[in-house]
């Protein structure tokens, strides 16, 4: 079963989210997600600058079997994108919740989150 | 939902596979990681459970005779020991499936049909032998099919027959088959895949199927032989440049739009089902001089072209997309098409619409992979 980060929080959406105190929050897909989806071979990000608005559509991740959009989890403006996950998407296969982390995001307002609790048990993913 | 399972159902959720479902079937997608899969097949070998496959025997004084009326092949002409690649179409030349007959003896064949289509297909040939002295008989719930694709495959093969027999296998042609003993077994043996790589087929019945599967397992593992799913097998044949029934062959379709003139035997003198309309699709040029056919495309960028997605030139659609993703051989997208004919010649830049955006794909001579051999 998929690995649901204890420490984070999540969309319904299948995004998760980091929040600091000072500084953007960090962003990315559950594993939930990424195992559903395949081996991760494109990932599209919002840029650097832009602003990405909750609930909407800001990216896409594409899969050898299938492709998904990528929601922003929070509304805010985009700081920082990982090129490592960009230039090697199997990241967020082997490694969701670290080094296959994809966007950061100086928050304004949150969407609808789930506690890790509460989102491994509407997926079935295991914290 | 599924409601069937193959003998090896157990086997696969020892070893961590996910399914899926398949033309009823629950089927293994993966069981690790599908892109370590595909290059598995290609640089080592890989070992499918195809035990949804149909098997269908069938057996008489009229067997040749009567498939060349049921399929549109020229089967009678096929050799002992051979095996034909055809189609089994209605009579408006629609295709009902592709399938492979075996021939085994003077009067028997071995039918093999696609999962979803076993039933349809063997209750077809049953209605199709009225007048045919032949025995038709559906054997596939009582079978199992256990392919091993790669390059090694032989050398994997050798090691559960005996030395006696090796040269059987050895010697054994593309589109053959030979009866052979295998891990104690007789069983029956061809040399066909659906990879584009080397391989064999190995039909076993469905108590004998577990032992053999793991002692090819126990064998193989040091050859680099590993567990391959549905999600590979798919990617494989895509690169290969093969037609999958459902996406690139329909009811809707027929042979000559998706290149399949040569296997439909219009010069046979016999009746068959489908001639008079195959006979005037041909004529009137559909799928070579007139409508759509099916093409290879290879995208420009990145992102890849899915099922259904709309093929675009000017802006204007010219085609749908039946088959596509990122080839993992040659890391560029792929994709199986049918476009208008006057755009279908190799180095033709169309667009995808790409969820929304048009993307430039150009039509390639297929298959996208060959291995060399």
């Amino acid at each position: 079963m998929s690995k649901v980060a204890a420490e984070l929080k999540y969309s319904a959406e299948h995004e998760w989210l980091a929040s600091h105190e000072a500084g953007p929050a960090t962003i990315g897909v559950s594993a939930v997600a990424a195992d559903a989806l395949g081996d991760i071979v494109y990932v599209d990000l919002p840029e650097v600058g832009s602003t990405v608005t909750a609930g909407q559509t800001c990216g896409e991740i594409e899969s050898t079997k299938s492709v998904s959009d990528l929601y922003a989890p929070v509304t805010g403006e985009v700081t920082e994108v990982n090129a490592d996950a960009i230039a090697d998407p199997a990241l967020i296969n082997s490694d969701p919740y670290g080094a296959g982390w994809l966007f950061k995001v100086v928050v304004e307002s949150y969407g609808p989150l789930l506690s890790a609790t509460e989102y491994a048990e509407i997926n079935g993913g295991v914290l | 939902m599924s409601e069937k399972y193959t003998a090896l159902y157990e086997a696969h959720q020892r070893a961590g596979a996910s399914f899926t479902d398949f033309g009823g079937w629950s089927m293994p997608l993966k069981y690790s990681s599908e892109l370590a899969e595909h290059h598995g097949v290609r640089n080592a070998a890989g070992l499918f459970d195809l035990s949804h496959m149909g098997e269908i025997w069938v057996s008489g004084p009229d067997a040749g005779a009567f498939l060349d009326y049921a399929l549109v092949g020229k089967l009678s002409a096929v050799a002992v020991g051979k095996a034909k690649y055809s189609l089994i179409c209605q009579a408006d030349g629609g295709i009902v499936d592709d399938l492979i007959s075996y021939r085994r003896t003077d009067e028997k064949y071995l039918v093999v049909p696609n999962a979803g289509n076993a039933e349809t297909v063997a209750a077809l040939l049953a209605e199709r032998a009225a007048g045919f002295d032949v025995v038709v008989e559906d054997v596939s719930q009582a079978t199992s099919l256990i392919a091993v694709q790669g390059p090694v495959s032989e050398e994997i093969l050798l090691t559960l027959v005996p030395e006696a027999q090796h040269l059987a296998v050895t010697e054994l042609k593309y589109y053959a088959s030979v009866e052979v003993t295998i891990n104690g077994q007789e069983l029956l043996l061809a040399r066909t895949g659906y990879t584009g790589e080397d391989g064999f087929e190995i039909y076993v019945p469905n108590a004998e199927a577990e032992a053999l599967w793991d002692k090819l397992l126990e064998n193989g593992t040091a050859l680099g032989l590993i567990p391959a799913g549905l999600a590979a097998r798919d990617s494989l044949r895509l690169e290969a440049g093969m037609p999958l029934y459902g996406n690139e062959l329909t009811l809707t379709g027929h042979a000559y739009s998706a290149g399949l003139g040569p296997v439909v035997s219009l010069a046979k003198e016999s009746d068959f089902v489908g001639k008079t309309a195959l006979a005037a699709i041909k004529e009137s040029g559909q799928g070579t001089t007139t409508g759509r056919k099916l093409v290879g495309l290879k995208g420009q960028g990145r992102r890849s072209a899915r099922g259904h997605y709309q093929i675009l030139k000017d802006g204007i659609v010219v085609g749908e997309v039946t088959s596509g993703q990122p080839s993992p051989t040659l890391g560029y997208p792929v994709a199986l098409a049918y476009v208008d004919v006057e755009l279908a010649t190799p180095g033709t830049l169309l667009d995808v619409d790409l969820r929304g955006k048009a993307e430039p794909f150009e039509v390639v001579t297929l298959p996208f992979y060959k291995r060399q051999k």
